[in-house]
Order: C-alpha cells, then structure tokens, then sequence
C-alpha cells in the first residue's frame, strides 16, 4: 500500500474528474477504493467476521456514489472517504449489536492526511510484525494491511492456502498474547 | 460481484457541480420556511400593527436576531451533513449573539428601573413563546432533515441538533411578524428559549431520522 500522502495525491484527481463527470476516472478510482476499502475493514473485523467486509466494502462504495455530492472540493479526499468508511463500520458494529475492541478515534492512521502521523503508525505496525517469524509477518502484512486475499499472498510465498490460514492465525495469536490484545482481534 | 457493482456505478454517474449540496439544502430549507409562515399566518395571523412595527427599531432587532440565528443553524447545518463535519464556529456565533443581546437586555433594565422589569423580561406571551416556536420549526426541521437525509452526515445527534437550530431559529423569525413583544430580556430569553428547545428535540429525532437507509 502506498502512504496516504500518494494515496491523496493520486486520489484526489480521479474524485474531481469523476465529479465532472469522467466516467474511466470514476471507474478506476472505485476499483482503488475497492482494494483500500477491503483492507481497512479487514484490519477492523474479527476474523469471524471477515466474511462481512465484502459486503461493507460494496456498501460503502454505495454510499460514495450516492453521497459524492457531500464532498467539498477543496478538502482532503481520503479524510471524507475515511469518515464514510468509519461511519459504515460503526453502523455495522451497531446493527448487529457488536462491541468495539479497539478505540475507533485511534485507528485513523490508514487514512491520514498528516504524513508524519501515518508514518509513524505504518512504523508501529512494522515493528510488532518484526517481532514475529517472517513468514507469519509477511502473510499478514499482504492480506491485513495491503487488501492481498489468503489465496494470493499464499500463491506468493509458495504454500497451501490452508498453511498461510494456519500461519496467520499463530501470528496473530501471537501477536495478541504479546501486546496484551483479544485473541480473536 | 463487486466488478458488476462498479459497472453499475460507473454507468449510473452523472456530473456533480460544485455547491450540488448547499443548493440541495437551501431548496428544501425555503420551502420549509415558505410552510411555516403559511402555517402562522393561518394559525396565529400577523401582527396587527405591522405596518407601525417596521418603522421602530425593536421590530429590526427582532428580524436581524433571528436572521442571524437562522443563519448560523443553516451554515451549521451544512457542515453536519458532510461526514466529519463540527459545529464549532457556528457554536461560538451562538453563544456570542445571546451573550450581545443578553448585555443590551441588562442595560435596557437598568435604564427602564426596576418598575418595568416585570414587563420587560415576561411581556404577555413568555410561556407561549418558546411553544409557538417549537411548533412553527417543526415543517422547516422535517425539510432539511429530508434533505440531509440524502448527504453524509456521521455524527447524526449533532446533526439533528444544528438541522433543529436552522428550524429554530428560521422558525422564531418567522414568529417574530406576529409577536408584539418588544422588550430585549424577553427576546433574548424567550426567543433563545424556542431555538434551543427546536435544536434539542431535533438532535432527539436526528439521531434515528437522519441514519443512512
């Protein structure tokens, strides 16, 4: 995944042209924001409930088309999409009664403006995966943080999708017993 | 799956001028104050001596004190229904527009004397005043809720809250062609009395009227 200053800097564009009207920059904008969109709600979801991102990605393009009209021009882009997303994802913890593990006010580094914030969280993330095998690390890396399916990042490392599973569950787990959060986050 | 979807989107766009939302908006916030002066005009009637009343300055305090509220509730407004949207500024006009004439209430007090205090701070409406307010924002509430309804707003108490102080404040301003009252504490507290209850009950309802269908 690029940083969120190129992703604002690529993004942006295509929003204005599709607000004229350009369908081709609308059509590529939304297939990058499909690929954003599953690894946010990815990284946010119990695995339990993974299965429920495609259908809040699809929901949350929804609301980007129906809602473009609410994007002020000369505001940051990825800021007004991070909020839709947010606002999807609360509203789907809410529907189906879910308590949030994670303060949400906190997790707003995937789609920071402020470089040096962003940074700093894409470091922290990059120090505790070093804390793990990096076979484990990398298969989380690809498929939480850079929207990979299992079936690709395993293709990618040479292994069964059924062994990256089994990986990324003991990464994970270990990861959890060591920073002291949920086993199922 | 998502690929028929982003067909679908993509085929369905159509240009989105600059200022699509604050045209949106302010279409449905006139017919929602068009409503409401029907609606006092029939129910409650115009002031009698409206044509004496446009020529002292108390009437053009009233009109400008609620303009201004209608206008800070609007700009408010507007910004709840992007997502991520804040109040802050708009908050601030509040609380500095009350605190102005709240001053000019306690002055014109001191300078009637205590005699006129009575008069001055009740008048002969001041339990139905806020009531009649409420009333009257209730079609301008409904119009802009519709409308923002079709925005993004996230935080949707706060919403509601501004989208019942537009409807409040536009509300009191329509009001204020049929209320007699003169006296700057029966303004300030009356009137800001209406608004505010109009806000309160609109950030009630926004929270389950404005979430996204």
């Amino acid at each position: 995944m690029s940083v969120p200053s190129d992703m604002e800097a690529h993004l942006r564009p295509l929003m204005l042209k599709a607000l004229d009207g350009d369908a081709a920059a609308y059509r590529a904008l939304l297939e990058e924001l499909r690929r954003h969109l599953r690894a946010y709600f990815a990284l946010r979801l119990a695995p339990a409930l993974a299965a429920n991102g495609d259908d809040l990605v699809q929901e949350t393009l929804m609301a980007i088309h129906t809602r473009r009209l609410t994007y002020d021009r000369a505001q940051p882009f990825t800021a007004w999409l991070h909020a839709i997303a947010r606002y999807k994802l609360i509203d789907h913890f809410r529907r189906n009664k879910l308590r949030m593990t994670l303060p949400l006010e906190e997790d707003a580094a995937i789609f920071a403006t402020d470089d040096s914030e962003a940074t700093t969280a894409r470091m922290d993330v990059e120090t505790v995966l070093a804390t793990i095998p990096g076979k484990p690390a990398e298969l989380i890396r690809q498929t939480r943080l850079e929207g990979a399916s299992v079936a690709e990042a395993a293709a990618r490392l040479g292994m069964t999708e059924t062994a990256a599973k089994v990986s990324i569950h003991r990464g994970l787990k270990s990861l959890a017993a060591r920073f002291g959060g949920k086993a199922d986050g | 799956m998502a690929d028929d979807l982003i067909d679908h989107l993509a085929a369905d766009l159509a240009p989105t001028p600059p200022r699509t939302l604050q045209r949106r908006l302010f279409g449905w916030a006139v017919l929602g104050v068009a409503v409401s002066a029907v609606l006092m005009i029939a129910w409650l009637g115009l002031r009698p001596d409206l044509m004496i009343a446009i020529g002292t300055m108390m009437f053009w305090v009233k009109f400008a004190f609620t303009a201004i509220f209608a206008a800070l509730g609007a700009l408010a407004a507007l910004n709840l229904a992007r997502p991520g949207g804040s109040m802050m500024r708009q908050a601030v006009g509040v609380v500095t527009l009350v605190a102005l004439t709240g001053a000019a209430g306690i002055v014109q007090m001191l300078v009637m004397g205590p005699g006129e205090m009575r008069t001055l701070v009740f008048g002969g409406t001041a339990l139905l005043c806020p009531f009649y307010i409420v009333a009257l924002s209730v079609p301008i509430y409904a119009a802009t809720v519709w409308a923002m309804r079709r925005a993004a707003p996230t935080n949707l108490p706060l919403a509601g809250f501004a989208a019942g102080l537009f409807a409040g404040g536009a509300a009191t301003w329509v009001y204020a062609f049929h209320c007699t009252e003169s006296g700057m504490p029966f303004i300030t507290l009356w009137y800001t009395t209406g608004i505010l209850a109009a806000a309160v009950l609109g950030a009630i309802v926004g929270r389950w009227a404005l979430r996204w269908r």
